[in-house]
């Protein structure tokens, strides 16, 4: 991949958070740094640690291939590698290249000199994953409460996490986390959909310009949110999908753990009924 | 700021502060205990004040004396004993007081007995105690696979109350509601564990020998077509169910496949048990009493009150957690040879 003639003016020296000039250089078109390191380091390690665990499970089939975490009995403590071991490792190992990541963005961000948003918007995403194999077994006082690491198995996990709250649509915060799921999902979608209208006139006729946007939206539902504000408001809705579901799964548990219809019941406890 | 804008905002402060104050949470540590292989989240999650509140409230009460078997029987000593006659007097008195305590502790002797005579079939709850009785022997006999050698008595359902304080009547259902909604199909009202289900599973699944599995097994496109009404029905029951032993589903299901017998727990067993059980104690037991009793013990459709798993289990896993009194009371675990 060639460099194109502009980038380089912004390839600059420093801005590093650890290592100082030690990594700050690039391969090909990858900015590598300090953090650049540590997650190629445990991506690969952890990687390599479930690969090896499939092969020490009973199938290679991609679907089936399940790293589980320890039973409930080694609580807050260690196991042993094939009941679980492997499970704490690549944990340790995936929360090690996503906040190496998120470092990496944020070194890049201050060679730049631009706004932190790209490393915080991923962080609401990693506080979601922390949040289910950390914080909440954490709260629960077992490892054994994290979800397995397997395409079928999270899958048999999230069904019986449900389950142990009857019918978790009534969660209030996963109510709130759908929401925003699908409200970020629809205002990409109309901004995708807007952009792109915009930039492809019909034949003869010129590309338009935001004011058209704006005035497509004004007409159509009297307001439009603007070429800068729909960016923040994607932000906003996004990073809002990702903490409320780290709130939804945290509180099912720690904090409630009979089942979701059950909690409504503060409503109809309200002073307000006759 | 107009003032919409601030009555909204008030409002969801109340909401707000409601949903925190009011609901029921709960704060780590919890009890946690394992039912199925590491990874698969088959596993029961408690509150355990609210554990240790279950065990205290479902204590076994003590018998009012020292059994003995022996001297003339009931038969001999009294009149008018058709079903305990076999017990030695001393037996017979002891179960009565017993009753007394575990039935009618505040309306005494008689709550049954004409005082007058008690041999006397006059009070319409004698009759209805021999059936209960003989009910009682029923269960114990009949159905081990549920109730094992754990066994029920009188207590088992009414814990000081002459009618068990956890029982079912069917009932109307909820009218249109007016409006687009139109006609609810018995959904949309709070019902079975404060869900928006079915509020009435119990007439079709317990009170008779409705289907309760609605899961299609073939994939799509099938021929299996199950209404929503129906599918709603036992998950209601299966809510029921749950919040009657204080399990969540996993309890017995591996939620993957809930129909699968081979991926559900040994538990599953012992409830489907449960389930004809109960269905066999509301038609053979209960239903038949619907003439014995006045007006004012009749449900809204003039139907007698029901069994359901709430009945004897009243929130605990195992009712009375899993004390047997019939070792102090042999007399309730067989009828007579």
């Amino acid at each position: 991949m060639a460099m194109l003639s502009f980038e380089r003016k912004y390839r600059v020296r420093g801005g590093t958070l650890i290592g100082g000039d030690m990594f700050d250089f690039w391969v090909g078109p990858f900015y590598v740094g300090f953090f650049g390191v540590t997650t190629v380091f445990f991506a690969a390690l952890g990687t390599v640690l479930i690969i090896y665990g499939a092969s020490q499970g009973p199938t290679w089939n991609l679907w089936q291939i399940n790293i589980a975490p320890p039973d409930l009995k080694y609580g807050l403590g260690p196991a042993p590698m094939m009941e679980g071991g492997i499970w704490q490792i690549v944990t340790i190992c995936a929360i090690g290249s996503f906040v190496s990541w998120a470092l990496r963005e944020v070194e890049i961000c201050r060679k730049l000199g631009i706004g932190y948003h790209v490393p915080i918007a991923f962080s609401a995403a990693i506080l979601a994953y922390v949040t289910l194999v950390v914080i909440r077994p954490l709260l629960l006082g077992a490892w054994g409460h994290g979800f397995p690491y397997g395409i079928y198995s999270h899958l048999d996990w999230v069904s019986n996490v449900g389950y142990q709250h009857l019918h978790f649509m009534y969660n209030p915060a996963h109510m709130i986390a759908v929401t925003f799921f699908f409200t970020t999902t629809l205002a990409l979608s109309l901004h995708g959909a807007l952009v792109l209208s915009a930039v492809n006139p019909a034949e003869g006729e010129k590309v338009k310009t935001p004011e058209y946007e704006d005035t497509f939206f004004r007409d159509t539902i009297g307001y439009s949110i603007g070429t800068l504000g729909i960016h923040r408001l994607g932000l906003l809705l996004a990073i809002n999908a990702g903490v409320w579901s780290a709130i939804c799964i945290v509180i099912s548990g720690p904090f409630w753990n009979r089942s979701w219809p059950e909690w409504w019941d503060w409503w109809l406890r309200l002073p307000i009924w006759f | 700021m107009n003032i919409w804008t601030g009555l909204l905002a008030v409002v969801a402060a109340f909401l707000t502060v409601a949903m925190f104050a009011m609901a029921d949470w709960d704060l780590p540590p919890v009890d946690n205990n394992q039912t199925g292989f590491r990874g698969t989240a088959m596993v029961q999650i408690g509150d355990i004040e609210r554990l240790a509140e279950g065990v205290a409230a479902n204590q076994v009460p003590e018998p009012p004396w020292e059994l003995d078997t022996s001297g003339p029987r009931a038969s001999e000593v009294y009149e008018n004993v058709p079903v305990l006659g076999h017990l030695s007097s001393d037996q017979f008195d002891r179960l009565m007081a017993a009753i007394t305590e575990w039935v009618s502790p505040e309306e005494g002797c008689a709550y049954c007995h004409n005082e007058e005579n008690l041999a006397s079939d006059d009070v319409y709850t004698k009759g209805v105690a021999r059936r209960m009785l003989q009910m009682t022997w029923d269960i114990n006999t009949n159905w081990t696979d549920h109730v094992a050698q754990t066994g029920v008595t009188c207590y088992t359902c009414h814990r000081g109350h002459p009618v068990p304080q956890n029982v079912w009547y069917k009932e109307e259902e909820p009218g249109p509601t007016g409006g687009w909604a139109g006609y609810t199909a018995g959904q949309n009202t709070v019902s079975v564990g404060l869900t928006s289900m079915h509020t009435d599973p119990f007439t079709a699944l317990l009170g008779d020998y409705g289907e309760i599995r609605v899961e299609g097994l073939d994939a799509l496109p099938s021929d299996h077509v199950v209404s929503i009404q129906d599918t709603e029905r036992s998950y209601a029951l299966m809510i029921h169910m749950s919040e009657a032993l204080g399990v969540n589903c996993t309890f017995c299901h591996n939620t993957r496949a809930v129909q699968e017998w081979a991926q559900s727990t040994p538990q599953r067993m012992t409830a489907w048990h449960g389930i004809e059980m109960v269905r066999a104690l509301n038609i053979e037991h209960l239903d038949p009493l619907q003439p014995v009793f006045p007006p004012s013990r009749l449900g809204p459709l003039g139907d007698v009150a029901k069994t359901y798993c709430t009945t004897c289990h009243q929130g605990v896993q195992k009712p009375l957690n899993g004390d047997s009194m019939l070792g102090d009371f042999p007399s309730l675990s067989a009828a007579p040879p």
